[in-house]
């Protein structure tokens, strides 16, 4: 089944999907990926967060594009950096499951109805997504090009100073090709394939 | 050197990272006539098919990752390796610029990005040999983080996967190596493999290995016979592109063997993504040329 969803998204809209199902994504998304977890959990989740006022700044903006939003595990080639006249070239996604540990925490911190990525995540990530509820959408990894025209616009950056690849985009897309792998409803397509293959691999070398 | 191949280098950067090699493409395109039209497996490698294209026409690097650049470079007698290398890294930081590469290069400990991909003396990675030719050649791969993070080395013999000292050994192991990648390494891809060595050289070998020719035959038969036993097994496990399950997870296979140590026996899976960006620049007298 192909979808068109559009940021902020609805539970309604989050329950209808089911792993395997093809979307088309639009609207307002933030990457973020090693760097920024560790961050948000640390000033923000954590009990020993101690965040700056620059900090509480910067997370109070992100939470005005992150209720209902979707994160994404990107860390894009950008060009017009001397301008700031920013425009996103290459874009595919990076392995989600470095994330795992803080992923949940940073779902409930904004709200978050779905996360994008490569690879698919863990059992904490996809408890969360049953209780939220949240999915995970695969974007395909490499197809950097083909994502970054995707990509209409770039709204802001935040913490730049982490590098071009850790920074958080504010981004607005169009029409963005995911595949949902983990759902709602506790399926994750990482995990049938994982046992699939699992039993291939023990009848090939057992 | 007389001549500043800072801009030559730079050129190769650009290809390297915006335009796959056709042999590539040519094995993504079967890998997609072998999947079930409509499935999430054909849906991955449309997108792959139609994002190499893009990236081709528009000169725009075909994944952000646009990872280590690991150089390979053979130089006649008259050259000085200080010199190349003073012009490679030039070349980086130019590739940079321009946005054919993205700035990979950060510091372990404080987390800082230098900005240029220029890092210490091992990044970017670049490996010497001088040889008794006139001409000089440089090969480039480009190989992401994604990859990078699945590949595994082993110890033979290696108890849990009852692998013993011998290629039945190897075959599991890099079976073994295949099912825990999973779709993680950017499935489908390639795999390079060195049998023997020490911990260093092993991990050397198993990707110098990816610069043989796509369609070369290995010259050792039983070796031949293994790396296509182990590419019809991977893709046998069912992973499939992107881990989303199917029929194409492994593309190719290419297996070196090197000498070891009585008391070792090491077996180095090196992952290489879809995404196999690879491209040799020779200089020869005045001329310079691109495959």
């Amino acid at each position: 089944m192909q979808v068109e969803l559009h940021t902020p998204i609805t539970d309604e809209e989050i329950l209808a999907l089911h792993a395997g199902d093809t979307v088309l994504l639009s609207g307002v998304v933030v990457t973020g990926r090693d760097a920024a977890h560790e961050w948000l959990y640390q000033n923000f989740s954590s009990p020993a967060g101690n965040p700056s006022a620059a900090d509480c700044a910067i997370y109070a903006e992100l939470k005005s594009y992150l209720d209902r939003g979707v994160i994404y595990h990107c860390g894009p080639v950008v060009s017009g950096l001397e301008t700031r006249q920013y425009r996103f070239l290459s874009a595919g996604p990076t392995t989600s499951i470095r994330q795992e540990s803080y992923q949940a925490d940073v779902m409930r911190l904004f709200n978050l109805k779905g996360v994008i990525g490569k690879g698919g995540m863990g059992q904490n990530t996809l408890s969360y997504c049953s209780q939220s509820p949240a999915v995970y959408f695969h974007a395909t990894g490499g197809a950097a090009v083909l994502i970054a025209k995707t990509v209409k616009e770039v709204l802001g950056v935040y913490k730049l100073e982490w590098g071009v690849p850790e920074a958080m985009w504010v981004i607005r897309v169009e029409h963005l090709p995911l595949i949902v792998t983990m759902d709602a409803h506790g399926v994750s397509l990482h995990e049938r394939v994982r046992e699939i293959s699992w039993k291939e691999l023990d009848r090939l070398i057992g | 050197m007389e001549r500043d191949l800072t801009p030559g280098i730079c050129e190769l950067i650009r290809i390297t990272s915006t335009d796959l090699p056709a042999p590539v493409e040519k094995r993504l395109q079967d890998a997609l006539a072998g999947e079930v039209p409509g499935s999430a497996a054909y849906h991955a490698l449309c997108s792959i098919l139609e994002n190499v294209e893009m990236a081709r026409k528009d000169s725009i690097p075909v994944c952000q990752d646009t990872g280590t650049p690991i150089f390979f470079v053979r130089y006649p007698r008259a050259m000085h390796m200080m010199d190349i290398e003073g012009q490679i890294r030039q070349a980086v930081e130019m590739a940079t610029q321009k946005s054919f590469l993205r700035p990979n290069a950060v510091h372990s400990l404080t987390g800082k990005n230098s900005g240029s991909n220029l890092g210490d003396d091992y990044f970017p990675s670049i490996h010497f040999r001088q040889m008794e030719s006139d001409e000089l050649v440089i090969d480039l791969l480009l190989k992401g983080g994604g990859c990078e993070n699945v590949g595994a080395q082993y110890s033979l013999p290696d108890e849990r996967l009852k692998a013993g000292r011998d290629l039945e050994g190897v075959r599991k192991v890099v079976l073994d190596a295949v099912f825990r990648a999973q779709g993680r390494g950017c499935a489908p891809g390639f795999l390079g493999v060195a049998v023997g060595g020490d911990r260093e050289t092993s991990y050397a070998a198993s990707k110098e290995v990816f610069l043989r020719g796509f369609d070369e035959e290995n010259p050792d038969e039983s070796l031949r016979r293994l790396e296509a036993q182990i590419t019809r097994e991977a893709n046998q496990l069912g992973i499939g592109p992107m881990g989303f399950g199917g029929q194409s997870t492994v593309l190719g296979t290419k297996i070196t063997s090197i000498h070891r140590l009585p008391a070792s026996y090491f077996v180095t899976v090196s992952y290489m993504c879809w995404a196999y960006r690879r491209r040799r620049m020779t200089v020869s007298g005045n001329r310079v040329w691109y495959e």
